[in-house]
């Protein structure tokens, strides 16, 4: 074996060279493996938008759906429910939902696009718990002052009839809100957000 | 010598294979279909024809509308409007409504779900399948390729009703039998042959595609990942010549 | 600017150290790569070996991504395979992906048992690596044959009809050992389940093991070479053998080529080809497992079809599988069987490359008619062929203290 000095540039070339181009091949191979991991098609037509029909949803009422496996609930809240949403405010944590996970298009107190409908991900910030609504005000056990909201029985947060945390309880933040949007008056569509929205 | 050696060895290797043939589903009365998937049209077609003669009977249910939209370059709209004739959602699979227990009281057993029949037979048998069907004396339907197949000849409104002309053949038993020697298209159908044979093509190709919809991208991907390779093969020679200068 | 280089290098050095002064790095890396020696005059066949390893990988890798998705359950195994194919992004890939590596496994390791056979890398002292070999063998069987009823095709059930049904053939304990292997009175889920849990952990476990054992094996003796003299006769002033040159860089180098060229035809036949006209993915096995009717012709997938052969050739049931079994099992007593004094053939008489020529052409001739219907003439050619499958053995074991042989040569040739 001889030993070429000369050669040690053009190994050290044609080294770097198979491993760049080598490299470059693994890289776009990984993509693929990478992507199977999305979810499949399956997954994603399960996922479709839930269409909900609020026209016999009566005011005070709470109706349950699914999507995408969270617990969706559309609250048909009274124009007392709505107006009795500032009392709370000191107490809440986040009143002005600026940490809260809701899409760009909902704003304000009553934190939904038409304020007598409510549309929350019911799951409880904390651990995920579903907590109960208790929409009566007056004196709870949990609470001297309560001025209707929900409940979580779990680690006892609690959530005004906004969806809005309050202060001193173990969850960190207001109960999400979904993307969603008004099909027509009384169907609304969880999953899709108005049209020309973020 | 040693090159003569092994021309001959490997001859000699090759040459029992050359004597067999492994069998391919081509047989006896399978045309040449001349289905080709990539015709966007005919797959469109063949999507047209199979949800209104098929889909009644034979789900191909794992097949989703909405996959079927993205490959053969149809809107949503286009497909729940021309193709989904049930409740169907656009993300859902092409399932059938029809109850099994009935399916056994009308056909002996459910007709089978054709999602993967095109890679099962392959499309020329489809083809030839759906042009085998003949009425005998009896006036049952029968199929050349599928004897006493219990399937009736749903798309004989488009060819038409075909009967049988026999000959006799004697076989090497001396024995005599009756043999379908061609068809006579006794009753025409709204097709003319040359129009049923593009359908029954049409069919074939959409269920050949339906066997295996990923391979409309996994030849043109293939391309790419093989003329790479030849890249990456041909600096790793580069780099193996020169190690290899070393060794005398 | 040169000391930043080397200050980089310098931490380098010292985080190597670190490792060593815990781990045998260094030392490792020398022992099996810079300072493996090996033949220089390795050609064609001597690509084999580290492109199975590569196989190896490529089939664990893809068969840990298939089984994110895969349901081993008879009532959801088949629509969960379609579910890869169709639904999982890239699925399609990752399912042909594993079924061709299936395939090409089989391809390159025949072609590695056949060097063997061509230069006598079987010979002492590597007969244990022979033997550890012909294991990985027989574990790779296993774990294809359990990986084929996965997919819960027609073939899939059948097929392992068949072969479960052999082991009824063993007198008295015949039956129970079928029920006990199915895990049932008939193949079924239980059969499906247990099937999953040894194609996905038990096999692959061994096979690793095996592996591991094969190659501490190789490195013991160093690799033999075409010529089938061992290099080690003739060292230089520093012990190295004159025709050794370090595993790295230079087979390093050499085998990254050949990954390169395998994988062009992997990708060819993976992207193309995938069903390979039936031999790969069989037609029928799109066809769902239906235990009321049977495939008009079940046959084993390619790489079993000399051994289906050469069972078929024998009318009884229990023979069959005897002999079946010992075509198999013969192979593992191979390097005790060639007595030659010369490894290669290269310096062998004309007689063992009759006899090699021979026992080629009946192996691709039974692998072809393991495949066929079974006529009567096909029946005669199997028996034929089964006869010279087993002869070459016999007559190895007679001619080989005596054949003719050429001189060996001192050193490497080519």
């Amino acid at each position: 074996m001889s030993s070429d000095d000369v050669n040690k540039g053009r190994r050290r070339f044609l080294v770097a060279t198979t491993t760049v181009v080598g490299g470059i091949g693994v890289g776009f191979a990984a993509v693929p493996f990478i992507k199977s991991w999305m979810p499949s098609a399956r997954a994603q037509a399960i996922g479709v938008p839930v269409e909900v029909n609020v026209a016999k949803l009566k005011a005070g009422q709470l109706l349950k759906v699914q999507w995408r496996g969270q617990t969706i609930g559309v609250l048909h809240r009274t124009d007392a429910m709505v107006a009795g949403l500032s009392k709370t405010d000191d107490s809440l944590s986040d009143p002005e939902s600026l940490k809260a996970e809701q899409p760009e298009y909902i704003h304000g107190e009553p934190r939904a696009l038409k304020p007598e409908f409510l549309v929350l991900n019911m799951h409880c910030t904390h651990l995920g718990c579903i907590p109960q609504m208790i929409p009566e005000v007056g004196p709870q056990p949990f609470d001297e002052n309560w001025n209707g909201g929900f409940y979580c029985p779990c680690h006892k947060s609690k959530f005004d009839l906004s969806g809005r945390v309050y202060k001193g309880v173990p969850a960190p933040n207001n109960l999400r809100i979904p993307p969603y949007s008004f099909l027509d008056e009384h169907t609304l569509i969880i999953g899709v957000s108005p049209k020309g929205a973020v | 010598m040693k090159k003569i050696a092994t021309i001959l060895f490997t001859a000699v290797l090759l040459l029992p294979l050359a004597s067999f043939t492994v069998s391919a589903s081509a047989g006896a009365g399978v045309e040449q279909s001349g289905a080709n998937i990539n015709d966007t049209a005919s797959l469109q077609r063949g999507a047209k024809w199979y949800v209104n003669y098929c889909l009644g009977c034979h789900s191909v249910s794992y097949m989703r509308y909405n996959r079927l939209a993205a490959d053969l370059d149809l809107s949503e709209d286009m497909v729940m409007d021309n193709l989904v004739f049930s409740n169907a959602k656009f993300a859902e699979t092409m399932n059938i409504a029809m109850d099994p227990g009935q399916a056994m009281a009308w056909f002996g057993k459910p007709p089978p779900d054709l999602s993967l029949i095109g890679r099962s037979r392959g499309a020329d048998w489809l083809y030839s399948y759906l042009q085998g069907f003949y009425q005998d004396e009896n006036g049952e339907w029968n199929n050349t390729l599928l004897p006493n197949a219990a399937m009736p000849h749903v798309l004989w409104s488009l060819q038409g009703i075909q009967t049988p002309v026999y000959r006799q053949e004697t076989d090497a038993g001396g024995f005599t039998h009756e043999v379908i020697d061609h068809f006579e298209l006794t009753r025409p159908g709204k097709q003319s042959p040359q129009e049923f044979e593009e359908t029954a093509r049409d069919i074939a190709a959409f269920l050949e595609y339906a066997g295996e919809p990923a391979q409309l991208k996994r030849k043109g991907v293939g391309v790419w990942v093989i003329l790479f390779l030849v890249l990456f093969t041909f600096v790793a020679y580069l780099l193996k010549a020169e190690y290899w200068r070393d060794v005398h | 600017m040169a000391k930043k280089a080397s200050n980089v290098s310098s931490r380098a050095s010292a985080l190597l150290n670190w490792f060593d002064d815990r781990l045998p790095v260094t030392a490792f890396w020398n022992n099996v790569m810079t300072g493996y020696m090996a033949p220089k005059n390795f050609n064609f066949w001597y690509y084999m070996g580290s492109l199975a390893l590569l196989v190896l990988v490529i089939q664990i890798f893809s068969g840990i991504l298939l089984a994110m998705h895969y349901k081993p359950s008879a009532l959801e195994a088949f629509a969960s395979v379609e579910y890869i194919m169709r639904d999982v992004d890239w699925g399609w890939l990752i399912r042909y992906m594993h079924t061709t590596g299936a395939s090409f496994f089989f391809i390159l390791i025949y072609l590695h048992m056949f060097r063997s056979l061509l230069y006598g890398s079987h010979k002492a002292p590597r007969e244990l690596l022979w033997v550890f070999g012909m294991f990985i063998y027989v574990a790779l069987m296993a774990e294809a044959f359990l990986g084929y009823i996965l997919p819960w095709g027609q073939m899939s059930y059948w097929g392992a009809q068949v072969i479960i049904n052999l082991f009824g053939a063993i007198p008295k304990i015949g039956e129970p050992l079928t029920q006990w292997i199915r895990g049932d009175y008939f193949i079924s889920d239980a059969t499906l389940n247990r099937f999953f849990a040894l194609h996905v952990i038990a096999v692959p476990l061994a096979l690793l093991g095996l592996v591991l054992l094969h190659l501490v094996a190789l490195r013991e003796n160093g690799s033999n070479n075409p010529d089938g003299i061992e290099i080690k006769k003739n060292k230089d002033a520093d012990g190295k053998p004159l025709d050794g040159i370090p595993f790295h860089p230079y087979y390093t180098v050499k085998d990254i080529f050949g990954v390169g060229m395998f994988l062009i035809l992997f990708c060819f036949v993976l992207f193309l080809w995938p069903e390979a006209g039936g031999l790969f993915l069989e037609h029928d096995n799109f066809i769902p497992a239906d235990p009321l009717v049977t495939p008009q012709h079940i046959k084993p997938v390619w790489y079993f079809t000399p051994f289906y052969a050469i069972l078929k050739a024998v009318p009884d049931k229990l023979l069959g599988v005897l002999t079946m079994g010992a075509s198999v099992a013969i192979l593992f007593f191979l390097p005790w069987l060639d007595r030659s004094p010369v490894k290669s053939i290269r310096y062998k008489g004309l007689w063992y490359k009759v006899l090699l020529t021979l026992f080629t052409i009946a192996f691709i001739r039974l692998g072809l008619l393991g495949m066929a219907e079974g006529t009567p003439a096909q029946t005669i050619e199997m028996r034929v062929w089964t006869l010279v499958y087993f002869m070459f053995f016999v007559l190895l074991f007679f001619m080989s203290p005596r054949g003719k042989t050429k001189p060996e040569p001192d050193r490497v040739t080519h």
